[in-house]
């Protein structure tokens, strides 16, 4: 017996109306991206649910991709059969064999779309409860919480059998929100940012600042990866690296220590908001979280926030570390996070910055670094790259090392 | 050449070697480097670990390289004493243990630690029985051998388990290194046991190679102090090509394990058989499933088994006495001893021990060789 498809059932879509349609084509597009490295399945997006074909190949690792989509409520692998009675009993008795261990309660759940079909819902469920009595006779029926749902769609190309549901990531497809710009650093916190702006439907692209020579190809190589971490959850997406060095020997040389952190981040923000606009991003997103360290007190985030009038939304604004760390671990980036190369942000780190910087200050001594000048610079040498599902960026010994294995 | 002595050594695999030259050339960083061929070496000890956790069921935190065998078990047992030694000073082990435990439960006795030696029968078992009578409130370690190198014995590590399931805060070690691609993986990957200890050169890596399982949770105090490789449980800069032959090693000796028992016990069974249809023989190692496939331990009676083993040589057979560690002290036996073989017929005794290359046109041979080498001792005895 072999799943010849997934069926994938839509979430949170019921209250979108007018814009159901273009719900459903964006999340067709998030499943062909996130399954880009199997050309052989046909996806096709319907009404009510999407399927996904398999044309023969297995099952599983589909099924892994799709359980990190967001907009997707759960997903079934069935069986497709012929409009036969009698096919349809041996197909059903074969997955129940497959899947109903010995002893379960289960139940027949029909669905009919096409109406000229000889048995209605009812008929239908009757004709398998009876063959499967017949030939499993260790199952019990139950109508109420059944261990086993054999479910059955009749639909107007065939007949569809599955057994299995599995729960989807929720959320909404990512890009039915919009576009907008998130300052990923190498830490715990942006990353968890980054997950909850895509499960929200947002269509993010990561702003990181490197270094060099002062950071080394591992640190960029780490946000990298995270960014890969996070592609399952919508598909592709662009990792813009902003080179930050030169800025913060300005800054160094000219802004007293008391404001250096302060005014780089004005300058990131900038750069950042120039990015967006560039890119017709809405909004920025960060991991800021109120408190953790001097950069994210209210008083930092005001004097930071005065360089620009763009929406800054802050996902991880109001949790705890703790609770940070768990949802970092959940969605299997915090060990990536606590790798130790010094980044952007920690090597010219002041012993110990104002808490509570005063934004005229701030504004008073970025007078003194040509603001302008620095921000084209920086603006002339983005790296922009595509990171996809999959894609490795700090082993890439790792198949060399594994043939010497 | 017939290469029966592989207890003692094997022949290091031209595929590690390989590797190792490769690893040692191309891979030549110090892993604790910060730079970039510091990187790639830290790379190759970081997936050989998760290749080697992966093989034998264990998670890649839960291993720690090491020199080899006899550091593995110095460390786990000494590491244990000290980690231990406010809730207790009493370990048992047992009477047939390889002198690497042996030898450092010795040197625990004179700092004050008390050892309960658990004894054998006359096949080379210890009885479950023995160990539960002499559990006490200040046992902190119990360290038994799996496989015994000297006659095969496989110890019955499950009902050792069920006891200590009892005795959750004992440590329970385990020394595995006469078991690699021996068909006892199930035995030794029990999970009441806490650390098992591995050697390189028994499976065809390189000698100087070798690590140690240690359960998460378990702890052991470090032997080497220094810069704080291995989480700062082994310092000392890591054998990074070593490290790597040893995975490939291990990945080859455990790939087609069944097969690979199957002839080798299939061996020692014609050999076995061939043996016993002589008068003066004596086989200590059985048939049964108790036993390892890959160790015979035989005598021939009233001929010194160093003397054997020289006879046996001249027909182009290599083999020990009973363990090639102690076969230059001329100390007798310590299992057969321990089995109580009385010491006239222990002396006599010697060991073939065989691998996976081994072939049946070899114990034809050996056959052969045993016949001319028997024929020889009986016209001196006449």
């Amino acid at each position: 017996m072999k799943y010849s498809e997934i069926m994938v059932r839509y979430g949170e879509l019921s209250t979108k109306g007018r814009n159901r349609k273009a719900f459903i084509g964006r999340l067709n597009g998030n499943v062909a991206k996130t399954l880009h490295d199997f050309p052989e399945l046909t996806i096709r997006p319907k009404r009510d649910r999407l399927h996904i074909e398999l044309n023969d190949l297995p099952y599983e690792p589909i099924m892994d991709r799709l359980s990190h989509v967001f907009g997707i409520q759960s997903f079934s692998p069935s069986i497709k059969v012929e409009k036969d009675m009698d096919k349809v009993r041996e197909a059903a008795l074969e997955l129940m064999d497959r899947t109903a261990p010995k002893g379960v309660t289960f139940k027949v759940q029909t669905k009919r779309s096409d109406k000229t079909f000889e048995l209605d819902t009812n008929g239908m469920n009757l004709a398998l409860g009876d063959y499967m009595f017949d030939k499993r006779p260790d199952l019990t029926a139950q109508m109420k919480h059944p261990d086993v749902t054999l479910r059955v769609e009749i639909r107007r190309e065939a007949i569809f059998l599955s057994t299995e549901t599995v729960k989807g990531a929720g959320g909404l497809p990512v890009g039915t929100a919009g576009k907008a710009a998130m300052m990923l650093s190498g830490g715990i916190d942006s990353p968890v940012a980054a997950y909850l702006a895509l499960k929200r439907g947002v269509d993010i692209e990561m702003v990181h600042f490197f270094s060099p020579p002062y950071t080394s190809d591992n640190a960029l190589n780490k946000a990298k990866e995270l960014t890969a971490k996070l592609t399952p959850y919508g598909g592709r997406i662009d990792f813009i690296a902003v080179p930050f060095a030169h800025i913060q020997e300005e800054i160094k040389a000219k802004v007293p220590e008391g404001y250096l952190m302060t005014v780089q981040r004005r300058l990131m923000l900038r750069l950042t908001e120039a990015i967006a606009h560039q890119r017709g991003d809405l909004a920025i997103f960060n991991g800021e979280s109120v408190g953790q360290v001097a950069s994210q007190t209210l008083q930092s985030m005001a004097a930071i926030n005065d360089v620009t009038v763009m929406p800054i939304v802050r996902p991880v604004a109001t949790m705890d570390k703790t609770e940070i760390i768990e949802q970092a671990r959940k969605i299997d980036t915090y060990d990536l996070s606590i790798m130790p190369f010094e980044d952007c942000c920690t090597i010219f780190a002041p012993p110990s910055p104002k808490t509570q910087p005063r934004t005229d200050r701030a504004r008073h001594y970025e007078q003194r670094i040509d603001v302008e000048g620095l921000m084209a610079e920086a603006m002339a040498g983005l790296q922009i790259n595509s990171i996809r599902p999959g894609q490795e960026f700090l082993n890439q010994d790792q198949d060399i090392i594994a043939e010497l294995l | 050449m017939i290469y029966f002595d592989n207890s003692a050594t094997t022949k290091p695999d031209s595929g590690a070697l390989d590797t190792y030259r490769t690893v040692a050339e191309q891979f030549f960083g110090n892993p604790s480097s910060l730079h970039k061929l510091g990187d790639k070496a830290k790379a190759v000890v970081e997936q050989s670990r998760e290749q080697i956790a992966e093989l034998i069921h264990a998670k890649p935190n839960e291993i720690y390289f090491t020199s080899g065998g006899t550091e593995g078990d110095n460390w786990i047992i000494k590491g244990t004493a000290m980690a231990k030694r406010m809730f207790g000073k009493h370990i048992i082990t047992t009477t047939i243990e390889h002198p690497a435990v042996r030898n450092t439960m010795a040197q625990l006795e004179d700092l004050g630690f008390d050892v309960t030696y658990l004894p054998v029968d006359s096949r080379g078992f210890i009885n479950p029985d023995d160990l539960k009578a002499a559990m006490r409130d200040d046992t902190i370690l119990v360290s038994i051998m799996a496989v015994n190198n000297e006659v095969g014995s496989i110890q019955p590590l499950d009902k050792v388990a069920d006891i200590l399931q009892d005795y959750p805060t004992v440590h329970f070690h385990v020394d595995a290194v006469q078991s690699v691609g021996k068909g006892v993986m199930d035995l030794i990957r029990n999970p009441r046991i806490d650390f098992l200890t591995f050697s390189g050169h028994k499976f065809h890596a390189l000698r100087g190679t070798g690590f140690i399982y240690a359960k998460q949770g378990r702890r052991i105090e470090p032997l080497m102090a220094g810069g704080g490789q291995e989480k700062d449980w082994r310092s000392g800069t890591e054998n990074t090509a070593g490290i790597a032959a040893m995975a490939k090693a291990l990945r080859l000796a455990l790939t087609d394990e069944d097969k690979k028992v199957a002839r080798e016990q299939a061996i020692r069974k014609e050999i076995t058989e061939y043996v016993e249809s002589f008068d003066h023989t004596v086989i200590f190692s059985k048939l049964t499933p108790d036993f390892a496939p890959h160790i015979l331990t035989m005598a021939i009676t009233g001929v010194r088994g160093e003397t054997i083993v020289h006879a046996f040589e001249n027909e182009g057979v290599y083999m020990s006495t009973t363990s090639a560690c102690s076969s230059r002290s001329g100390q007798e036996s310590s299992t057969l001893a321990a089995m109580n073989v009385d010491g006239s017929i222990a002396e006599s005794a010697f060991r073939v021990s065989l691998d996976e290359d081994n072939t049946m046109a070899e114990a034809e041979q050996f056959k052969q060789a045993f016949k001319n080498v028997y024929a020889g001792f009986m016209r001196m005895r006449a």
